[in-house]
């Protein structure tokens, strides 16, 4: 029986190398197989399931195992276990799927175990709009496992960048031990377009490993990093090497064992949330469209981005200068960019009622306009252009 | 696996002379005193897992112990092995994830009768349909003793606890019954008077490749034992003595508990078959998505199965 341990670097004979048109969904599994994803659990979900049907495929080819769990509860409990003995691990769902992963999510963060969250959003709340798009989970990315945490999401606008976001998912996930979300949705799920894979092109991070060997009494600080290993980041040590470590969703100290007061949580858990947040230069991801002489700038991620990016070149035609802020990473925030682009207006357009425009208000401190729906239905340009219109 | 008088003699002898507790290599000295309550059943179950993994020919280091949320749960915390406390209910799943990526791991869940029956109910019966290679011990107290004796899913029809307190109006889980029509290769009952049947339904479970389940049977003198006239920790092991019945053939059905004075428990390793465990089958997967795949990329499978095994890792 084979150990699923993460290959070392690009794992050439699984790649699929090469120039194809395929689905956003497709290409998420692709990129999950090139980052040298081997354990995939999960439940299907419209509009993920595709994510699903592919890893069944093509894990067992590449000597990984998919397992279909009898829920998201399990399916989330399940990667961080095959984290924990060294596999790199995905699962992928849609909004009532998510909302149950939530607590393992916080236990992710909480035992430092890297794994990768894809969540293709649909319409919501509840069941909600299944087969038809939606943006209204990016919040919920945010805040929706209780306590204070923070978390790394991106927001892929094409197949391509499913694919990309996926690998860099993985990356970031291994280089900050942490979960990472790749919060995608329906459009960009189920788009086909060309997606080009380049081996040489792909590059692999692992989580940082104990130097020590694991020798009686001597032991080492799985949570132990306090600011000062790189990056902030501990060592992890895997199940089955000799470590005889302790995770916990309680907080713990640096050797992992529970300590249940004030002084503890305030050490432990900001170091958790602080080596995210001081990196945050390091993984915060925008693109920048024609802002330079843009009165107007255009915030926008996912789908909707590609709508934005329209209306943009519509709003030029007419002589009407406007730029555009497409953010690739929803979480971290990339606010001091917002924050420089406070003397423009702004306009945020979402398929949800106005998450991520609360979030730009915040730092822009100012009111944003809005350009909304709460799903079922991508926002056409000219609605955006009529946005530009009125606003200009 | 018998152990001869000589052996048990020789153990205590061995802890006279030295004053090192026998078991202290394998818990974690540094977190002790526990939180366990005098009289608590846990710690026999603890001792009795402590003693099989001592007598298993597995090496220490693949011993991995992954618990849920109760006081059961806290048994990870105790154990110097590698363990895992996770959250309420899904120490199985999470269980499954390690045991998958790391088929060397030797997985032992430890939890209670809430975290594995009520909230994490869905997963063990998922877990033993598809034989996952995870051994099962769920210390059942019938109740869930960590937030303070509320009724669970094994509490029995009528027994009190703090929100029951006109009485419990439903049926408590009959938990070998349960886990054999999930598909359990291994099912035993034993109660913490019962430690040495109990050590070695544990070994026996370490041999098992698939889903195993032990019950143990426990006092809860604090929030069961008391409400339900079954007294101290003591007079609770003392009725075990007198009401439990051996039965290894015992009709599974029939083995319901009722924890009234009057009754009596059937104990005994009651299923022990052979069905091929999930990575055994899923091994097959792995041929045949090889071999196709092979095919349509016109190299010999021969050769493609190999660089695919090599980049897969150990065997
Ligand atoms: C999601 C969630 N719900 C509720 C709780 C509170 N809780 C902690 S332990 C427990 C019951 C444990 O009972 P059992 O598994 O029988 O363990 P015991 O304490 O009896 O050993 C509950 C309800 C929790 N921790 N998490
Ligand atoms: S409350 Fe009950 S189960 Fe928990 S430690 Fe006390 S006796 Fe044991
Ligand atoms: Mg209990």
């Amino acid at each position: 029986m084979r150990k699923l341990l993460a290959p070392e670097g690009v794992d050439r004979e699984a790649v699929l190398a090469g120039e194809h048109f395929m689905t956003g969904d497709d290409a998420c599994a692709e990129g999950a197989i090139a980052a040298g994803c081997r354990f995939y659990a999960g439940y299907p979900i419209t509009p993920s399931s595709e994510i699903a049907e592919r890893m069944a495929k093509r894990l067992p080819q590449v000597g990984g195992v998919y397992i279909q769990m009898e829920d998201e509860l399990a399916s989330m409990a399940a990667i961080i276990g095959a984290s924990c003995a060294g596999a790199k691990a995905m699962t992928a769902t849609s909004g009532p799927g998510f909302s149950l992963m939530q607590e393992n999510i916080g236990l992710a963060f909480m035992m430092e175990a890297p794994c990768v969250v894809v969540d293709v959003q649909r319409g919501g709340p509840s069941t909600g709009l299944p087969t038809l798009l939606g943006q209204s989970d990016m919040m919920q990315a945010r805040f929706g496992s209780h306590g204070d945490y923070a978390v790394i999401a991106y927001a892929p606008a094409s197949p391509q960048e499913m694919f990309d976001l996926t690998v860099k998912a993985f990356n970031m996930a291994e280089r900050f031990r942490t979960p990472v979300l790749v919060m995608a949705d329906e459009l960009v799920g189920h788009m086909s377009e060309r997606v080009v894979i380049d081996p040489d092109k792909i590059e692999i991070e692992r989580r940082p490993r104990p130097e020590a060997k694991p020798a009686e009494g001597a032991r080492i600080l799985p949570f132990g990093a306090n600011g000062r290993g790189e990056n902030g980041v501990p060592p992890m040590p895997l199940a089955g090497e000799g470590y005889r470590v302790h995770f916990t969703g309680l907080t713990h100290d640096e050797r992992g064992y529970p300590q249940i007061d004030p002084e503890t949580q305030e050490r432990m858990i900001r170091r958790k949330i602080r080596k995210i947040w001081d990196h945050r230069d390091e993984i915060v991801e925008y693109e920048e469209v024609e802002l330079d002489d843009a009165p107007i700038v255009l915030v926008a991620y996912g789908s909707t981005a590609r709508a934005a990016l329209r209306a943009l070149r519509l709003a030029r035609e007419r002589g009407l200068r406007v730029g555009m802020l497409r953010l690739i990473t929803a979480w971290p925030f990339p606010g001091r960019k917002v924050e420089e682009l406070k003397d423009r207006e702004l306009i945020v357009p979402e398929v949800n009622a106005g998450q991520m425009a609360r979030e730009v208000e915040r730092w822009a401190r100012k009111p944003v306009h809005r350009v909304n729906r709460l799903g079922g239905a991508p926002i056409a340009p000219e609605e955006i252009l009529q946005k530009i219109e009125e606003v200009a | 696996m018998a152990v001869s008088v000589r052996q048990v003699e020789d153990e205590a002898l061995h802890v006279i002379k030295t004053d090192r507790h026998p078991e202290d290599e394998i818990l974690r000295k540094d977190r002790l005193p526990h939180i366990w309550c005098p009289g608590c059943g846990i710690g026999v179950a603890v001792t009795a897992y402590i003693e099989a993994l001592k007598r298993s020919d597995i090496p220490r280091e693949q011993h991995v112990v992954v618990s849920g949320i109760g006081c059961t749960g806290r048994v990870a915390g105790y154990v110097n092995l590698d363990s895992y406390h996770t959250t309420h209910g899904r120490a199985i799943p999470f269980a499954t994830g390690l045991a998958i990526a790391n088929p060397e791991l030797e997985v032992t869940v430890f939890s209670g009768d809430g975290d594995l029956f009520a909230i994490g109910g869905n997963h063990i019966i998922h877990a033993a349909r598809r034989n996952v290679d995870l051994n099962v011990i769920c210390v059942n107290n019938f109740n869930y003793g960590m937030t303070g004796g509320q009724f669970g899913p094994t509490t029995p029809e009528e027994a009190k606890t703090t929100t029951t307190p006109y009485g419990n109006v439903e049926d408590g889980f009959n938990l070998p019954y349960l886990a054999a029509a999930s598909g359990a290769v291994y099912v035993a009952r034993w109660t913490s008077l019962h430690f040495r049947p109990l050590r070695d339904a544990i070994l026996r479970a370490f041999q098992k490749r698939g889903l195993t389940f032990i019950e143990v049977v426990s006092p809860c003198p604090t929030s069961f034992g008391r409400p339900n006239e079954l007294g101290e920790g003591l007079d609770e092991m003392e009725w075990y003595r007198l009401s439990c019945v051996i039965d290894h053939d015992a009709d599974l059905r029939e083995i319901g508990l009722s924890m009234r004075k009057d009754s009596h428990i059937v104990v005994g390793n009651f299923v022990d078959v052979e069905r091929p465990e999930f990575l055994e089958r899923y091994e097959r997967v792995i041929q045949r998505a090889q071999g196709q795949r092979s095919a349509a990329q016109e190299v010999g499978p021969e050769s493609k199965r190999d660089q695919a095994q090599a980049q897969g890792g150990a065997a």
